[in-house]
């Protein structure tokens, strides 16, 4: 478990696996017969597991297209006679796709927002800063990661919806996501990263606090910026419970809750609700999935040190 | 966790450190006794540590309060009775066959979901890390269902397992009656595939981060002996990567106690008949809809501890003694 939230692992993996490209790569020049065999082997399974893996997707996109559902085998080949835009009017018209996309946008970046505001800042009094309660802190940040936010659901509800009256509102949507502890750890490593000395002659040099803050800590710990981004992304965009139990207005509903909304209550009277409903799960997930094809790269390293929230 | 912020306890004895560098003065070095050597730590930690206060451990100890009392909403600020009742909501959870289902699913649940999870990440993460083409496309591939949200693929699963959907139709004479989701008997088995299948990637790249930490040696040691491929397999791979799976099997228990989204979506609130009932989905339904957050904190508990106690018999087993 200590090697999954250690972001060093993590870090170190990327490189780790360059290295291991190239001894892969020597030792594929001196194969034999028999392991070409076993390399085959490996290249039909990992095939299969990725068609098993891509082929529920390329399925929505081609239901969300077709005007009549056609769940025949022949259905999975897209057909020029049975192809339309007309599904993504549909749930269009049901659900307001574009407001749904804020929406969730708000939630995402708000939740973005205090992560990196807040977490840069105790990322490196954890890591620079000698303080009182800062083992405290740490211990805190890895018990935070395995605490069910489903115990919490019900008095969390209480205090946000019916003590602090934030039902209905971005506030109560982002405040229990605020601060994302898994990229606070990420901050934390790269800022470990940094030699002390680093510091200590800012220190000497007569630089006060907030300023080694604001114009050394900083600026090196930009490169970590979009790995947090894009981990604490998943979490808020694809979240359905929470904003599910605080939203009962429409107009403020995420997408991935005002689609369930009509998966569960409304699909049945739509002309073609699977195609409706395809259509707006193409809409949810492309935003997330393109993302994540563009910043492959960042997403390796990131996300084994998100091991411990899963 | 021995060190405490609380400052009460200490007594600064100003002689104590006399040659710290930098120390000015006796009443600086109070401070910094009381505070660490940099104070300014803990202002830029307040933001996070309110933050934990306030939606970690307050709701915590509120949960457990709720589930001892018979507690029920009210408007706010209004000044109502809500009697102490000792376990009577853990009486109540605990005899009413519902929840007694929901928590036998979660069993089922993980006998499918951890055997699936594990095997077949790790054979997906040899083989992935022994190739060299490809590698891109492929990790993408596995991950994708991992970052997408379950309320979007949710609709394609139905779409797949309906009673003349596709698996259905490639089944032929062998596809259940009545169809997956609407199938007592595979309602949850169908939940369980589904979970597993969209956080498989997950796993994967944790396999492939912890092979990294294999040693090459050991293989070449072993090749030199003799030992066949599988052999070596068993042998090294699988104990070399323990780590990785005493996470996967402590993230899988999580996951199971966690269940609602593909129950509530997928089988309808848990149908047929609560085949595929999940602990929270009955929290919700009878915390919220119903009004009964004491019964619904009382399952919470129950669950957590059966986490807890779950976590740590894998932990045993699995011989990893990683924190």
């Amino acid at each position: 478990m200590k090697n999954a939230q250690d972001p060093a692992v993590a870090a170190g993996l990327a490189n780790a696996e360059t290295a291991r490209t190239k001894k892969v790569r020597t030792k594929a020049r001196q194969v034999d017969g028999m392991s070409r065999n076993q390399n085959i082997l490996r290249y039909v399974v990992l095939f299969i597991g990725a068609l098993v893996f891509l082929f529920p997707f390329y399925y929505m996109v081609i239901g969300s297209l077709q005007t009549t559902p056609d769940p025949t085998v022949a259905g999975a080949f897209p057909n020029p006679a049975n192809i339309t835009g007309q599904n993504y009017v549909d749930i269009n018209s049901r659900i307001n796709l574009l407001q749904g996309l804020v929406n969730s946008g708000i939630f995402a970046g708000g939740v973005i927002l205090c992560t990196v505001v807040f977490g840069v800042l105790v990322g490196y009094a954890l890591a620079q800063l000698e303080w009182r309660g800062r083992g405290v802190t740490f211990s805190l940040m890895l018990l935070v990661q395995v605490v069910p936010f489903q115990l919490l659901m019900i008095p969390l509800y209480v205090m946000i919806a019916r003590d602090y009256g934030l039902a209905d509102s971005y506030a109560g949507m982002i405040l229990p996501f605020a601060i994302n502890s898994t990229a606070v750890l990420v901050f934390r490593q790269y800022f470990l990263q940094v030699p002390k000395a680093l510091f200590d002659a800012a220190r000497i040099d007569g630089a006060g606090e907030l300023k080694i803050l604001w114009s050394i800590a900083i600026p090196l710990v930009r490169p970590a910026l979009l790995t947090v981004v894009l981990l604490t992304f998943i979490g808020p965009w694809n979240e359905f419970l929470w904003p599910f139990l605080i939203t009962k207005e429409a107009s403020l509903q995420p997408l991935a809750v005002s689609l369930a909304n009509y998966l569960t209550n409304i699909a049945a009277t739509a002309a073609n609700p699977f195609g409706a409903i395809l259509a707006g799960a193409c809409v949810l997930a492309a935003p997330m999935v393109i993302l994540f094809i563009i910043f492959q790269r960042h997403f390796v390293a990131s996300d084994i040190s998100s091991g411990v929230k899963g | 966790m021995s060190t405490t912020v609380s400052s009460g306890s200490v007594t600064p004895s100003p002689a104590a450190r006399p040659t710290q560098p930098g120390g000015g003065g006796p009443r600086r070095g109070r401070r910094r006794q009381l505070l660490g050597r940099n104070p300014l730590g803990l202002l830029l930690s307040a933001p996070y540590l309110i933050f934990v206060l306030l939606v970690f451990a307050y709701p915590l100890v509120f949960a457990f309060y709720m589930s001892f009392h018979d507690y029920f909403f009210a408007a706010p600020g209004a000044v109502v009775d809500r009697p102490f009742v000792g376990l009577a909501n853990f009486q109540e959870v605990l005899s009413d066959p519902a929840v007694i289902r929901s928590f036998g699913n979660v069993g089922i649940f993980l006998l499918i979901n951890v055997p699936l999870t594990v095997v077949l990440s790790l054979v997906l993460a040899t083989a992935l890390n022994k190739i060299v083409h490809a590698r891109t496309f492929l990790r993408v591939a596995f991950y994708v269902p991992y970052v997408t949200a379950s309320v979007a693929v949710v609709g394609v699963w139905i779409f797949l397992f309906s009673g003349n959907g596709l698996v259905n139709q490639i089944l032929g004479p062998l596809a259940p009656d009545p169809a997956w989701l609407i199938n007592e008997q595979w309602a949850m088995p169908t939940i369980a595939i589904f979970v597993t299948w969209k956080g498989m990637g997950f796993f994967i790249l944790l396999y492939l981060a912890a092979l990294q930490n294999v040693s090459d040696e050991l293989y070449e040691a072993a090749a030199t002996d003799g030992a066949g491929k599988i052999r070596m397999f068993f042998s090294i791979t699988v104990p070399g990567v323990r780590p990785a799976t005493v996470l996967v099997l402590l993230l899988a228990t999580v996951t199971g106690a966690n269940l609602f989204t593909e129950p509530y979506l997928l089988t309808g609130g848990g149908g047929p008949n609560g085949a595929s009932s999940s602990p929270v989905l009955i929290m919700y339904q009878r915390g919220i809809e119903q009004g009964e957050p004491g019964i619904a904190a009382a399952i919470g508990v129950i669950l957590v501890i059966g986490v807890l106690i779950l976590a740590f018999i894998q932990r045993k087993l699995a011989g990893g003694d990683e924190s």
